[in-house]
């Protein structure tokens, strides 16, 4: 299926909040989304969820020739593949200008800066020597996939543990897993690669853009470090012009980033060390606690609700006092009654007939209170009283509130918030008992 | 090869260079008649060669054209007996596939597209020889192959590359320093301005070194820019005399 394009007004909506420096997410600019790191039964699987971007990563090992000019060292191999699962916009023949960008990333990322001694996989010089390879799928796609495959790989090498092998003259004993212990690999450093996404010509910068941030921005700048603060790679990509400072600027955080991700990783891969040898159990189904709910769920942002009294008080002094509405149902024949005509209709001519469906269907949707989709996080503006004040997430952003009135006048019209605080007012309960009345 | 030096203790390198200068640059434009713009451009033993053709109408579908700027379509390809060892693959591989994305995304910052809207402008660079900074010769090749067809950029397109080795920046890296493993630098700028249309680096390089790196290689940059400008110049002046301004 093709991408669906963003709408303009999302994104100058998207691009107005940054400017603000506020994200959809309530993130401060250079903060990361949360980082969950979870190990399959097997050695060397793991899956890393950035967010909600989900990479799966897979080691596995085989023994080959060596390449012909490099005859005392191992082979590594890597590959990130798209799933459709990941994207609608995912499809097996439609997306090699990411897959290929990706790819390369990766593959520099990871085997230019050496991070895995390749000397360490030779068994026999010039015969027989392991290939290393490493498998990432993307499984989810939210953003920043760079970001979640390379910690995804790094964490699966460091996890991994090849079969042992011992070589006798000419002889190599390669060991099962129940013969021998299987060996680690040794890994000199772990490069993670942290996202820079630029906006407005360079002027505004954001880490760990999530896929609707990706999609308003200029261009991208992936700084690969380790901890120890060598930088692995820079790439820069999508025409973005660069300064020298802003590089040296995002080195900088990037260096603060890396550390913390990378003590998180090795928590995740001492405490995996520690259920596997305590003999708890581990792997992909203990991770997901068992009596919750495993669809995606939210997390609550932090939302400064400190002069929400203050704000509130002076929306409601300035406001109109609402008014008094008596309902008084209007019964046609039996089984049809009419409570109000609804808000004077801006479409133009309608029928009678469609104003009262109009009623019918402005009181739905202020019974639904939908629970939390939030795109905006404007603090509601409810006041205390228990007027017709109705919340509700309805595509209209006014709210029909009904009048006895043959000529009703618009009431209020309120901004819909997505955060519920207070109960709903009566109305609707008001509407339910009238309409059973009315039946 | 263990135990070449690349920075002998007097500061000279593997082929006599200094620290910070570069290889010899030739550069010609207008090598080839049927394209609207071609140039091809030596940086020691590293040869490329560029053709540009555009602004032109969109190939294949229609729905690729932009409403508001024109495609940049770059392809890079790099000749079977290029380097070393025969390569089996010349383009298509992943390799080629990443520069010709590199390249368009420089070339897309530094022409100005908006001034052909719905067209499509084609890039094709060829690498003959492969000594090292082929990234670097193919922008610089480029550039005076759109300069050739008459296209609107920004400004100059300069690319160079830049090793660190023994706490010295090195600029313009031939292949024996690449091979070395060694951090490498490339990168693109836009004279005028300053600003980086493209960098990429690999291998281990402390943050501390970054910013000598980057200095060096714009410095190069600069320098191959007072290269370039000259051939521009020149050939100007043979193309006026030949038409008899």
């Amino acid at each position: 299926m093709k991408e669906t394009p963003l709408s303009n007004c999302e994104r100058r909506f998207l691009l107005r909040a940054i400017e603000e420096k506020k994200r959809l997410d309530g993130r401060q600019t250079y903060d990361y989304r949360n980082i969950k790191i979870t190990f399959g039964t097997d050695y060397g699987c793991c899956i890393v969820e950035l967010g909600k971007t989900r990479v799966l990563g897979q080691v596995s090992c085989e023994l080959v020739s060596p390449k012909l000019n490099r005859a005392t060292e191992g082979i590594l191999f890597f590959n990130l593949e798209l799933s459709q699962m990941a994207a609608p916009a995912f499809e097996p023949g439609r997306q090699s200008d990411l897959l290929v960008k990706l790819n390369r990333l990766l593959e520099r990322c990871l085997r230019n800066s050496k991070c895995i001694d390749t000397e360490s996989l030779c068994v026999v010089a010039g015969e027989k020597v392991w290939q290393i390879r490493v498998d990432l799928h993307l499984l989810n796609h939210d953003g920043n996939i760079i970001d979640a495959a390379s910690i995804a790989a790094i964490v699966a090498l460091c996890h991994f543990r090849r079969p042992d092998v011992s070589v006798q003259g000419d002889e190599v004993t390669l060991y099962t897993p129940e013969e021998r212990d299987p060996v680690p690999l040794s890994i000199h450093h772990m490069p993670i690669c942290v996202s820079f996404a630029f906006f407005q010509q360079g002027t505004y910068l954001l880490v760990d853009p999530n896929e609707r941030e990706e999609r308003v921005m200029d261009g991208l700048l992936v700084i690969a470090m380790n901890k120890h603060r060598e930088i692995c790679t820079i790439q820069s990509s999508g025409g973005i012009m660069l300064l020298k400072d802003q590089v040296l600027r995002c080195s900088k955080i990037a260096g603060v980033k890396v550390l913390e991700i990378t003590e998180l990783i090795q928590k995740a891969l001492e405490n995996d060390q520690k259920v596997r040898k305590e003999g708890g159990k581990f792997g992909f189904a203990e991770s997901i606690a068992s009596q919750r709910i495993t669809a995606f769920k939210m997390e609550k942002a932090p939302i400064d609700t400190s002069d929400v009294e203050e704000k509130a008080e002076e929306i409601i002094a300035e406001a109109e006092p609402p008014s008094e509405v008596v309902s008084k149902p209007v019964l046609w024949t039996p089984g049809t009654a009419q409570i109000g005509e609804g808000i004077e209709n801006s479409w133009g001519d309608l029928e009678d007939s469609e104003k009262e469906e109009d009623d019918e269907g402005g009181s739905d949707e202020a019974i639904i209170l939908d629970s939390i989709k939030m795109d905006t996080r404007e603090v509601s503006n409810i006041g205390s009283q228990d007027a017709p004040i109705v919340l509700s997430d309805s595509e209209e952003e006014e709210m029909i509130i009904l009048e006895p009135d043959k000529n009703p006048k618009k009431i209020r019209t309120q901004t819909i918030s997505a955060k519920q605080e207070k109960a709903p007012s009566k109305k609707p309960v008001k509407k339910r008992k009238k309409k059973r009345a009315a039946n | 090869m263990a135990g070449l030096e690349l920075l002998s203790d007097q500061g000279y390198r593997v082929d006599g260079r200094r620290a910070g200068e570069l290889r010899k640059i030739q550069a010609r434009m207008g090598v080839f008649a049927q394209a609207d713009g071609s140039a091809y451009i030596e940086q020691g033993n590293t040869k490329a060669l560029a053709v540009v053709y555009g602004p032109h109408e969109i190939r294949g579908s229609r729905a690729r054209a932009l409403p508001d700027r024109a495609l940049v379509n770059c392809q890079y390809s790099s000749a079977t007996f290029s380097t070393g060892e025969r390569k089996r693959r010349p383009h298509g591989d992943r390799k080629s596939c990443e520069m010709g994305l590199q390249l368009r995304q420089t070339f897309e910052a530094a022409i100005l597209t908006q001034l052909h809207p719905r067209s499509q402008i084609d890039i094709y660079v060829q690498v003959l020889q492969a000594d090292g900074g082929t990234y670097a010769a193919c922008v610089n090749a480029a550039t005076l192959a759109v300069l050739d067809a008459g296209i609107p950029m920004r400004d100059f397109v300069c690319a160079c590359s830049a090793g660190f080795v023994d706490s010295t920046a090195l600029a313009d890296l031939s292949h024996v320093e690449e091979a070395a493993g060694g951090p490498q630098l490339a990168l693109a700028l836009l004279p005028a301005s300053g600003q980086l249309a493209l960098l990429e680096m690999d291998a281990r390089l402390h943050e501390d070194h970054l910013e000598q790196v980057l200095e060096a290689a714009a410095r190069a940059a600069r320098d191959v820019h007072t290269l370039l400008d000259r051939v521009v110049r020149q050939h100007v002046r043979e193309a006026s005399i030949l038409l008899g301004d």
